[in-house]
């Protein structure tokens, strides 16, 4: 078993471990799945040391990295095919650290914390195996294979309208994942292997436009599949008007999954239109490039102003949320280096700054028991460590220049303003915007009058600082040299754009 | 191949027939406290009829008994999917005291009837084998007598098989009228040769698919079904779901590779296009319809069996959805489904057969925190449902996807995507259980514990639900060699 496979299934013989745990002893518990995230993110940082930044990766297995690939159904051509290249990497990488971190944040749960944790360990490997998927049946298990855990930990450990809250995101996750079922059964019966002939889930090769037969290069055909992989992804970013399960989920989640949700799930969405439907369909993707874009720009405004309207401080989260993930979809509509540099470096960068907000959220909430803006007020006073990373971190999600969000935002506008120029000019809106929200924010929260009923509210405690303080970290540093980040994505990404051209 | 020769090839079915009248004996002569001894010798005789058919496995595809009969690979193949759910329920309901003897007896005779559906050839064997199975099936769920619930599922049951079975003998007269011929092989060659009016085949490929959809649970003659499910003993509605449904498949697989398409080259069925009947269509829309007006039903049962009654309905519309493609993929397809399906519905009725004493209720209310009386038949339940759902990585998924594939490579592409979409509309109703069971506070907080034998029993159909979500190219490897009849009977 390789380093990577190592990655990926260690949290699910974890998982297995906390299952045989004591059920009463709570503290073994957390320390043990702490200890069992651990593994995967030193693992993976060692595989950044490791990391060659030369190797593109994308559509040619010779250049992927930490490779294993064997046969697994022989009869179908099912492979397992894992590899990491400049795309999937970083976000491997930021799912182990978040997973790490988000124990911590799990601290409280306060009943049956045995399926908590196994349930949270089951998760990581779907995720990380999403990432690190190259065979497309492989990519589709893992995909589904988030969907459980998720359901449960919404569903048991959430908020007073967890039940709908869980359901919903189910039900609306698996009807996108039946649509990439179908454009995958679609693919595989029209995409022949060059070294068998036979048909093949291996993405690679259903990348390679000459492998396609007769009837998968019909352009009709193309644009359907290519629309049905598309709402399976939109889904999950979500793409406007696809978004309506995750207020809900966001806000009835328990902290740490609201973190995993927004810090790595709408990522996949990101993730999978830029690993999947478009080395697959390059041309469908540049058809369809000026509705992506706008697409992006309801995202933007759209979320923006809803999150100015919420009173809820979590549901203000999850809307900003939807506003962010517009810009990537701005950024990967344009197809230069700019554009697709920010759109995935702000799937990096959003990844930290939301789990930061969520994370934050999640820490007054403990204390107040309630999410309401409104009622709050100069918490500043009380709390000042509290209010200094939660001023970083909310200042991170406005674009603060010297933060990762500034350098995504900034480069997605580059790349998109040479292109689509009205349409940029309108996106800009969505940053001033976020810049009211998140600042009318701040007053109403930290700023003012102390409500007098918190006077005695405690401030943010070591092990919630311990959570916070490696994102903030690499906010600010990655804000100031996003160089380790961009580097590791550069080849890949400017082939992938070479690609697209 | 001549009667008396022909006894060679009919080993299980001698041997089943005999065994059976043996334990009939034996069983006057014990006394009443030890009628568990007669469950046990049904399950050795079934055993025994399993390893019997395993040995016919690799002969080559014959008609016996001139012709009323074949023996191929798919016939083992059904024969052991048949025997082996009768010994699961027969296990299961092995802890229930109070059953006579008769009832293992007349689950002994239904295998006898189902073996003998296994490898129908001819339009009389089909009638007969089925009428075989069905009168049993009465008598099975009116099995308890004082229930009224009980014995309208018998009375029902009876009503809507005789008239389903006329049906489909007027059918069966219209195309000997046709053909001259009852053997499946000679009808084919009758049309061949002669084609018939389109019209009148029209007509009789109706009528008998109407006989054959009833047994299978097709829209629309699946109206008996869940009263019939609810109010039959539970061991019995699970015994319904799966073994007699594999036998009218195979019957119904019998029927379509001969008298609606021939066999071409191997891998591909060449549809008889002389016959203007449009049969795929036609299945492709019972298809849709039966998985449709299944899972909509199923969405608003309060009653836990009768929700698993129309889910079954749904289910034989996904496998309805391989017959559509008239290929070996799709029956391979089939194949490969049934065996998935009788573990993860068995399971699932299992579970739901041992909790119901307890809760005293079937109704979902009562499963409320279920999950934390009894964890382990819980998590159980919800692995049954979910692979019912088909979400991976459990063996549903992999039963599904194999359906889909055949589907979306014969290009119905509206098919699959209402197949699809059906399967998330299932997902809200399994998904409520599961709810129920994890998300909802239980009232009474008093644990449960199962026995160690039904424990034993529930991993037995739990692993190879998780197992073959996993790893699944064994079971890929016996149902592709069990197409053997595709390489065309000689007769």
């Amino acid at each position: 078993m390789g380093l990577l496979s190592l990655v990926v299934f260690i949290p699910v013989f974890g998982a297995v471990l906390v299952l045989l745990l004591p059920k009463k002893n709570i503290t073994l518990i957390r320390w043990a799945s702490a200890a069992i995230t651990f593994i995967p993110l030193v693992l993976a940082s060692y595989m950044w040391t490791q990391y060659d930044l030369g190797l593109a990766g994308i559509n040619n297995e010779a250049q992927f990295q930490f490779v294993e690939h064997v046969s697994w159904i022989r009869a179908y051509n099912i492979e397992y095919f894992i590899g990491v290249d400049g795309l999937s990497f970083p976000m491997v990488w930021l799912t182990t650290l978040l997973s790490f971190l988000c124990i911590f944040a799990s601290w409280n749960i306060d009943r049956a914390q045995k399926g908590y944790f196994s349930l949270f360990l089951l998760l990581e490997t779907g995720m990380i195996g999403v990432f690190v998927s190259l065979d497309f049946f492989l990519f589709y298990i893992f995909w589904e294979v988030m969907l459980l855990p998720m359901y449960f930990l919404i569903g048991i450990w959430g908020g007073p309208r967890r039940e709908y809250a869980a359901i919903k995101f189910f039900l609306y996750t698996l009807f996108g994942s039946v649509l990439i079922l179908l454009a995958m059964l679609a693919l595989y019966f029209n995409v022949s292997n060059p070294e068998t002939g036979g048909h093949t889930f291996n993405m690679l090769h259903m990348m390679n436009q000459s492998q396609h037969s007769e009837w998968l290069r019909i352009f009709d055909i193309r644009l359907w599949l290519y629309i049905f992989l598309f709402i399976g992804f939109a889904i999950k970013v979500p793409v406007f008007p696809f978004h309506t399960w995750l207020p809900d989920a966001h806000v009835e989640a328990p902290t740490a999954i609201s973190v995993i949700l927004a810090g790595i799930l709408l990522k996949m969405g990101i993730y999978g239109l830029i690993r999947i439907s478009y080395p697959m369909f390059p041309d469908i993707a540049v058809y369809t490039a000026y509705a992506l874009a706008v697409l992006g720009v309801i995202n933007i405004l759209y979320g923006a102003f809803v999150a100015m309207a919420q009173k809820d401080f979590k549901k203000l989260v999850a809307y900003s949320s939807i506003s962010h993930m517009g810009f990537c979809l701005l950024g990967m509509s344009v197809f230069n280096d700019a554009g697709m540099f920010g759109a995935i470096f702000q799937m990096f960068s959003h990844g930290m700054i939301t789990a930061m907000l969520f994370l934050l959220v999640g820490v007054i909430y403990d204390r107040a028991h309630h999410r309401e803006i409104e009622k709050f007020g100069g918490l500043g006073v009380k709390m000042p460590m509290y209010t200094g990373v939660a001023s970083l971190a909310f200042f991170a999600a406005m674009g603060l220049p010297g933060m990762t969000g500034f350098i995504a935002e900034a480069m997605v506008f580059l790349g998109a303003f040479s292109v689509y120029r009205t349409l940029t000019i309108v996106s800009a809106f969505g940053i001033v915007i976020t810049a009211a929200y998140v600042l009318w924010t701040v007053q109403r929260v930290f700023l003012g009058k102390l409500n007098p009923k918190y006077e005695n509210l405690p401030e943010i405690n070591g092990r919630e600082l311990f959570t916070l303080a490696p994102l903030a970290a690499l906010t600010v540093f990655l804000g100031i040299y996003p160089m380790p980040v961009l580097n590791l994505m550069r080849t890949s990404l400017n082939y992938l754009i070479t690609l697209m051209r | 191949m001549d009667n008396i020769n022909s006894l060679l090839y009919f080993v299980p079915e001698l041997f089943l027939s005999a065994a059976i009248m043996i334990i009939i004996v034996i069983d006057l002569l014990l006394r009443r406290k030890q009628k568990n001894f007669t469950a046990h010798m049904a399950v050795g005789v079934l055993l025994v009829a399993v390893i019997l058919a395993l040995q016919q496995y690799d002969l080559d595809p014959v008609s016996i008994f001139s012709g009323m009969m074949v023996l191929d690979s798919l016939s083992v193949f059904i024969k052991i999917i048949t025997a082996l759910a009768t010994i699961i329920i027969i296990l299961f309901s092995l802890p229930e005291n109070n059953l006579k003897s008769e009832y293992y007896i007349l689950l002994l005779i239904t295998v006898v009837g189902m073996f003998l559906m296994a490898g129908v050839n001819d339009m009389l064997m089909i009638i007969l084998s089925m009428e075989l199975v069905g009168l049993v099936s009465y008598v099975l769920s009116g099995y308890n007598k004082d229930n009224i619930k009980s014995n309208e599922a018998a009375l029902k049951y009876v009503i809507y098989a005789a008239a389903s079975t006329g049906v489909m003998a007027f059918g069966f007269s219209y195309l000997y009228g046709m053909t001259a011929e009852t053997n499946l092989i000679g009808i084919q060659q009758a049309i061949l040769d002669h084609p018939p009016a389109a019209a009148s085949l029209f007509i009789s490929f109706i009528l008998i698919l109407g006989g054959l959809g009833y047994k299978i649970a097709m829209a629309p003659f699946h109206f008996w079904l869940p009263d019939v499910y609810e109010g039959a003993p539970t061991p019995i509605t699970a015994f319904f779901s799966v073994a007699p449904k594999a036998a009218g498949i195979a019957v119904l697989i019998r029927f379509m590779t001969t008298v609606v398409a021939h066999p071409g080259d191997r891998y591909n069925l060449e549809f008889l296009q002389n016959l203007e009947i449009h049969a795929p269509l036609l299945i492709a829309i019972l298809s849709a319809l039966t998985m449709t007006i299944g899972n909509l039903s199923a969405l608003q049962q309060k009653n836990i069996k009768r929700m698993m009654a129309y889910s079954s309905i749904a289910h034989a519309g996904y496998i309805l959805m391989a017959f559509v493609v008239f290929n070996s993929q799709g029956y391979e397809a089939i194949l490969f489904y049934l065996v998935v399906y009788l573990f993860m519905n068995l399971g699932a009725f299992s579970v739901i057969y041992r909790l119901t004493p307890v809760l005293g209720s079937e109704d979902i209310e009562a499963y409320k925190g279920l999950g934390y009386r009894e964890p382990f038949s819980s998590v159980s339940l919800a692995i049954f449902l979910f692979s019912l759902t088909g979400l991976p990585p459990l063996a549903g998924f992999i039963g599904k996807f194999y359906l889909f594939a055949a589907v979306i490579n014969a290009q119905w592409y509206w098919l699959a995507i209402i197949g699809v979409i059906n399967s998330v509309i299932s997902l809200y109703y399994y998904a409520h259980v599961v709810r129920v069971m994890f998300l909802l506070k239980a009232e009474n907080e008093t644990s449960i514990q199962l026995t160690f034998y039904d424990r034993i029993l529930l991993i037995f159909l739990v692993v190879p639900t998780l197992l073959f979500g996993v790893y699944w190219t064994p079971i890929l490897t016996f149902t592709s060699r069990s197409l053997g009849y595709l390489t065309g009977l000689k007769l």
